[in-house]
């Protein structure tokens, strides 16, 4: 449910850069997607699939998506680890005053277009 | 010609800019959205009957309902002689800014507060900007102290937990200073009511912080 939201987003900012960029199709679109960021790459793509049909600008394009592995920061030991496994416990150290370095991303990396001659 | 163009853009981005102007044209409209936001079943309807019985004759209060389906929440907030429009998400799981923004040009402009209450689930809403000056999450006694650790992101996006249902504190393991202490560590500028809308217990308190915020976005 929540990613029907998440792709009627996508559209309408990939309409605001074709608008920018005088894109006139977009051919395939690249999300970048942290492992903890907490979305359902089925669904998204279901629900890419299903509104991609509806829109001329992006009609047939495919999504693609680069997974960011998660990395936690333990401020404790100074040291990294992976927080899919491991949580908010530092596992070199057993501290919890960690935070999180990287994998909770979610943007739009880049787009394949077709733009118009001329510009 | 085709060309790879790089966007680097949140995917949210669309939405943070449109929650970012309507927070913006509601301040100048002197108008102060709380997005209110729990679990179903947390009190959230019940929580604003009683504000707004308490407040009655200090600020023009104004509900926006937002539902999957159904109005009987608007119904029991006119019921108390306050502004209610029911919105309907149509199986949505949170609302935008764009959503807020629709549902607003059904209430009458001189409103001075007006509530969202946002769909319930701790989860969905928490990730979409819906232009609100403030956001407050409830927290009720049954639903258990450990909710912090399983919904962060809801508790670090709020300005106000209000712990609601504390009247019935005696039949459940429910630690409100471990609640407390584990939301604090989520998000250390979180203020906590402890409320009981029924007996009216910390009542004071939280809308004591709700008019003093309100104030203070009037001199900004």
């Amino acid at each position: 449910m929540h990613e029907l939201g998440i792709v009627k987003h996508v559209i309408k900012t990939l309409h605001e850069v074709a608008d920018e960029n005088n894109v006139r199709r977009i051919g395939s679109v690249t999300l970048e997607v942290g492992e903890v960021s907490g979305v359902v790459l089925d669904q998204l793509v279901d629900c890419w699939n299903y509104f991609r049909e509806k829109d001329d600008l992006v009609k047939g394009a495919p999504l693609f998506v680069e997974r960011v592995p998660a990395v936690t920061y333990c401020t404790a030991c100074e040291k990294e680890y992976g927080t899919v496994a491991h949580g908010k416990t530092c596992p070199h150290c057993g501290s919890t005053e960690t935070y999180l370095l990287r994998g909770n991303e979610f943007s739009i990396k880049q787009i394949e277009a077709e733009v118009n001659e001329g510009s | 010609m085709i060309k790879v163009i790089e966007l680097k853009r949140t995917v949210t981005d669309s939405n943070d800019r449109d929650a970012e102007t309507l927070r913006r044209e509601l301040r100048d409209r002197d108008i102060f959205l709380i997005n209110l936001m729990s679990a179903p079943g947390s009190g959230k309807t019940t929580l604003l009957s009683r504000t707004i019985t308490d407040l009655m004759g200090r600020a023009k209060i104004g509900v926006m309902e937002a539902d999957i389906a159904s109005d009987v929440d608007a119904i029991k907030i006119r019921s108390l002689g306050a502004e209610s429009i029911q919105v309907h998400t149509d199986g949505m799981c949170h609302m935008d800014a764009g959503m807020t923004r629709d549902g607003l040009a059904g209430l009458e402009d001189r409103l001075q507060i007006v509530f969202l209450e946002n769909i319930g689930n701790l989860i969905c809403p928490a990730e979409f900007d819906t232009g609100a000056h403030k956001n407050v999450m409830i927290l009720s006694v049954p639903e258990g102290d450990d909710k912090p650790l399983k919904y962060p992101l809801m508790f670090q996006k709020c300005d106000a937990l209000i712990i609601t249902k504390i009247d019935a504190t005696p039949y459940f393991d429910f630690d409100l200073a471990l609640a407390t202490e584990r939301a604090l560590a989520l998000n250390p500028a979180i203020k906590v009511f402890p409320v009981s809308a029924k007996t009216g217990e910390g009542m004071t308190a939280w809308e004591g912080w709700l008019l003093d915020e309100w104030e203070k976005q009037k001199h900004a």
